[in-house]
C-alpha cells in the first residue's frame, strides 16, 4: 500500500470522523475486524456492548436525546440479526441510526458462507435505506449519504453492510465514486397558499386544538409550538412519543391522547372543531377505532412526511414540511386570540376525570411521583408495558428530548440500552429508566456496560413479578385467565445488578422508597432499584369501546 | 379496480426487491410488471398493473416514492395513455390449420418469427385487450407454449409525465 492510498476500513473511520461521530455501540465479529482496527487507531470511542440489540438500542437512545446520528456496529450472521428489533424499533420512531455491519467477502455472498446472512434484504422494510457496499472506493461516499439521509427529511434508520474484502481493499481516494441522489428530495419548506390557509382556518375555531407527535422533538420545534399555543391560546394534547414537546406543567396542557389517553384529551379530540396535529402518524395506538375518531375536526396535518397525509386519519388542509418553519410562520400569521370557553371546559373535563390511581403504598403511581418530588428535569425513558403508561401520565417532563420511548414498535429491553445511549449523550442530565420486571430481564446484560464505562443511568424496576401489562389485558378481556404471564420469584434485580458491579438496592415497603432513589441518584454509578410492588392495579384510563370516549378508567 | 403505475428509478440491484414488497407486503397481486432501460443512462422504468383498492394503493404509491432509488411514482390513466403489450406463442398445427390459422394471423396483425415443421411461433403487439383478444382465437388450436410482456404505458402529449 503506497501512502496515498487507503483500505475501505481507514476510509471509513476518517469518514465517520469527519461525520463529526464520537461514540460507536458495538459488538465485534470476524467480518468485522478489520474496521475495529482501524477504530483503535481512532478518536472515535467503542462502546462494547453485551448484545447487540442493546447496540442499536443506545444508537437509538443517543440519537434521540442529541438531534445527532447515533452509530452501531455489528458482526455479520447473527450480529446483523442481533441488530434488527433495535433497528426496527428506530425506524417505526423516526430515530436517525447508522449501523454498520460486517458481510462476509464478496466472492463468497450468496453461497451460504460462514455466518452470512441477508442483512440487506432483511433489513430492507425496517430501514429508511440500506447498502451493500461493492468496493473500498464507494466507502466515503456511502457513509456520508448515509448520514445525510438518515438524518434529514423524515429521519430514520441506514445500514452500512461491508464485505471484509471491502474493508481490507486498497484504493486511491482520488478515484473516490459518487451517485447522485435523484430520487430524494424531501420538502422542507411548507407551502406559503397552505400555511396562510391554516391560519385562516384557525382563526375560524371555535374550539381548536393541537396534537404534538415525536415529529416535533426530531424537528427541535417545540419552542415554535409553544409560541403558537400561546398566542392562539390553543391546547395541547400529544401522542406517547410527543410527550415532551410540550411543557406538561403549561396551563394549555391536557395529556396524552389515545388508547391510553387521559379522558379530557381525548375528549378535546372529540369535540374539537379545527385539529392542527403536528409531527403525528396517527398510529392505531393514538387513533382508536377510526371511524371515530374526531369526527367533528377539520384536521390540519403538518408533516415532513408526504405518505403520511391521509394514510389514516384524513386531512382537510396538509401542510407538508419541516414542522419548525411551518409552526413558526403560522405563528407569525396569527393574531392574539383567546379561547377561554373551551379551556375553561376542558380544565372541568379534567378536574371531572383525575387520573384513577391511589397514591400509596409501593406501587408505580406512587414511586413516580415521589421520583417527580425529588428529581427535576431527568431525561425519563422507559420500557414498554404499564409502568410505561404509568410514567407517560404521573410523570410531568418540561424540555424537550426529555422523554423516550419505544412508541412505534413498543420493544420490551429498550429501556436499558436506550438510557446508556441517552446518558452518553448527555452526561449533563440526569436519565431515568423506568422499567418493567419483564422488559428489564431482556436487556439488563446492558447494565455490565454502564458500569464498565461508567455510565451513571438509574433504573427504578417495576418489580409486580409479571408481564403487567399482559395481566391486565387479560384480566379485561380474557376472563382472567393469566396464562404465560406471571414469573417466580426467583430473581433479586438489586443483587442481579450487583453482580455486575453496579449498585442494587430492594426496596419492599413505601417509607423506603423516597430514599432509595434520593441514593441511586447520588451514587455517581449505574444503579438498579427493585421496587417489589405491593400494588398492582391496572392503569386507567384505557379505551374498551369503539370510540375514545368509551373507556375504563 | 384495474390499476396501472409508472415508476422512474436508478437502474440498481434490489430495486425491483424494494419496489415489489411495497405491493406484496400489503396483499397486492402484481398482475404484470414490466422494466427495461430508458433513455437516460443508469434510469430504469416500470410499468406495473395490479389490481385492488384505491386508498391502499395511493399509499403504496406514496410509499414507491419514497424509496431513495425511485424518483418517480405515478399512476396512469387509460385513456391519456398509449398502452403496449408483447407475446409470443407457440402454435401446433395439423396442415389442415394453416390456412385457418394464417387468417387469424392477418386478422390480428401477428406475424410469423419462426417456423419449423408443424410449429410456429408468433408474434402479437397491441394493447392488453388485443393480446386478450388474439389468445382467445388461437386457444382452438393447439398452443404449446407462450409468453406475455406485461403492459407497458406512455401518456400521450408532448411532455415528459415524469417531470411533472
Ligand atoms: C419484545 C416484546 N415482546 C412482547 C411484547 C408484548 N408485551 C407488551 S407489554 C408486555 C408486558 C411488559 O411487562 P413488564 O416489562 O414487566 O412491564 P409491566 O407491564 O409489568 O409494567 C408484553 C409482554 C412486547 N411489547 N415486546
Amino acid at each position: 500500500m503506497t501512502e496515498s492510498r487507503l483500505t475501505g476500513a481507514t476510509a471509513m473511520v476518517k469518514s465517520l470522523e469527519s461525520q463529526g461521530v464520537e461514540v460507536i455501540f458495538g459488538l465485534p465479529g470476524g467480518a468485522a475486524l478489520p474496521i475495529y482496527d482501524e477504530l483503535a487507531k481512532s478518536k472515535i470511542k467503542h462502546i462494547l456492548t453485551r448484545h447487540e440489540q442493546g447496540a442499536a438500542h443506545m444508537a437509538d437512545g443517543y440519537a434521540r436525546a442529541s438531534g445527532k446520528v447515533g452509530v452501531c456496529l455489528a458482526t455479520s450472521g447473527p450480529g446483523a440479526t442481533n441488530l434488527v428489533t433495535g433497528l426496527a424499533t428506530a425506524y417505526m420512531d423516526s430515530s436517525a441510526v447508522v449501523a454498520i455491519t460486517g458481510q462476509v467477502p464478496r466472492s463468497m455472498i450468496g453461497n451460504d458462507a460462514f455466518q452470512e446472512v441477508d442483512i440487506t434484504g432483511i433489513t430492507i422494510p425496517i430501514t429508511k435505506h440500506n447498502y451493500l457496499v461493492k468496493g473500498a472506493a464507494d466507502l466515503p461516499h456511502i457513509i456520508e449519504q448515509a448520514f445525510f439521509l438518515a438524518s434529514t427529511g423524515r429521519k430514520g434508520p441506514v445500514l452500512i453492510d461491508i464485505p471484509r474484502d471491502v474493508q481490507l481493499e486498497d484504493f486511491s481516494p482520488d478515484r473516490v465514486k459518487r451517485a447522485p441522489l435523484e430520487g430524494y428530495n424531501p420538502t422542507i419548506e411548507g407551502h406559503p397558499r397552505q400555511i396562510t390557509k391554516a391560519a385562516q382556518l384557525i382563526k375560524s375555531a371555535q374550539t381548536p386544538l393541537l396534537i404534538t407527535g415525536g415529529g416535533v422533538f426530531h424537528s427541535d420545534s417545540s419552542e415554535d409550538l409553544q409560541n403558537l399555543a400561546e398566542k392562539a391560546d390553543i391546547p395541547v394534547v400529544n401522542t406517547l412519543t410527543g410527550k415532551s414537546t410540550f411543557p406538561n406543567s403549561h396551563d394549555l396542557y391536557f395529556g396524552m391522547l389515545g388508547y391510553h389517553g387521559t379522558v379530557v384529551a381525548n375528549t378535546a379530540v372529540s369535540e374539537a372543531d379545527v385539529i392542527v396535529a403536528v409531527g403525528v402518524r396517527f398510529g392505531d395506538r393514538t387513533t382508536g377505532p377510526l371511524p371515530t375518531f374526531a369526527k367533528q375536526a377539520k384536521l390540519i396535518h403538518i408533516d415532513i412526511d408526504p405518505a403520511e397525509i391521509s394514510k389514516n386519519v384524513p386531512s382537510y388542509l396538509p401542510i407538508v414540511g419541516d414542522a419548525k418553519n411551518i409552526l413558526s410562520q403560522l405563528g407569525e400569521l396569527l393574531p392574539e386570540m383567546k379561547h377561554r370557553d373551551w379551556i375553561c371546559h376542558l380544565k372541568e373535563i379534567s378536574k371531572a376525570h383525575p387520573l384513577p390511581a391511589k397514591m400509596v403504598g409501593v406501587s408505580t403511581p406512587n414511586i413516580l411521583c415521589i421520583l417527580q418530588e425529588i428529581v427535576k428535569d431527568a431525561v425519563l425513558v422507559t420500557d414498554v408495558g404499564k409502568h410505561q403508561m404509568f410514567a407517560a401520565h404521573y410523570i410531568s417532563v418540561e424540555s424537550p428530548r426529555s422523554f423516550i420511548t419505544s412508541g412505534g414498535l413498543g420493544t420490551m429491553g429498550f429501556g436499558v440500552p436506550a438510557a446508556i445511549g441517552v446518558k452518553v449523550a448527555r452526561p449533563d442530565r440526569t436519565v431515568i429508566d423506568i422499567a418493567g420486571d419483564g422488559s428489564f430481564m431482556m436487556t439488563c446484560n446492558q447494565i455490565a456496560t454502564a458500569v464498565q464505562y461508567n455510565i451513571p443511568i438509574c433504573v427504578l424496576v417495576m418489580n409486580d413479578y409479571c408481564l403487567g401489562m399482559i395481566h391486565q389485558l387479560q384480566d379485561v378481556f380474557y376472563g382472567k385467565r393469566y396464562e404465560a404471564c406471571n414469573f417466580d420469584k426467583s430473581v433479586d434485580y438489586a443483587k442481579l445488578a450487583e453482580s455486575m458491579g453496579a449498585v442494587g438496592i430492594r426496596v419492599t415497603e413505601q417509607k423506603q422508597i423516597k430514599g432509595a432513589i434520593e441514593k441511586g441518584l447520588s451514587c455517581g454509578k449505574p444503579c438498579v432499584i427493585d421496587f417489589v410492588l405491593e400494588d398492582n392495579s391496572n392503569v386507567y384510563p384505557m379505551v374498551t369501546g369503539s370510540s375514545l370516549l368509551e373507556y375504563r378508567e | 379496480m384495474r390499476h396501472t403505475i409508472s415508476i422512474l428509478c436508478d437502474d440498481t440491484p434490489g430495486v425491483l426487491t424494494r419496489i415489489s414488497s411495497l405491493f406484496s407486503r400489503r396483499g397486492f397481486n402484481i398482475e404484470s410488471l414490466s422494466v427495461g432501460h430508458t433513455e437516460t443512462p443508469g434510469k430504469s422504468r416500470f410499468t406495473i398493473v395490479v389490481e385492488g383498492d384505491e386508498k391502499i394503493l395511493e399509499q403504496v404509491r406514496k410509499q414507491l416514492q419514497k424509496l431513495v432509488h425511485v424518483i418517480k411514482a405515478w399512476g396512469i390513466s387509460q385513456e391519456e395513455s398509449v398502452e403496449r403489450e408483447h407475446a409470443l406463442l407457440k402454435i401446433q398445427m395439423s396442415e389442415k390449420q394453416r390456412g385457418e390459422i394464417l387468417q387469424i394471423i392477418t386478422a390480428v396483425q401477428a406475424r410469423i418469427v419462426d417456423s419449423s415443421n408443424r410449429t410456429w411461433i408468433l408474434e402479437v403487439t397491441g394493447d392488453t385487450s388485443a393480446i386478450d383478444n388474439a389468445f382467445n382465437l388461437f386457444r382452438h388450436y393447439k398452443i404449446i407454449e407462450s409468453i406475455r410482456t406485461g403492459k407497458i404505458s406512455l401518456e400521450r402529449g408532448s411532455g415528459k409525465a415524469a417531470k411533472k
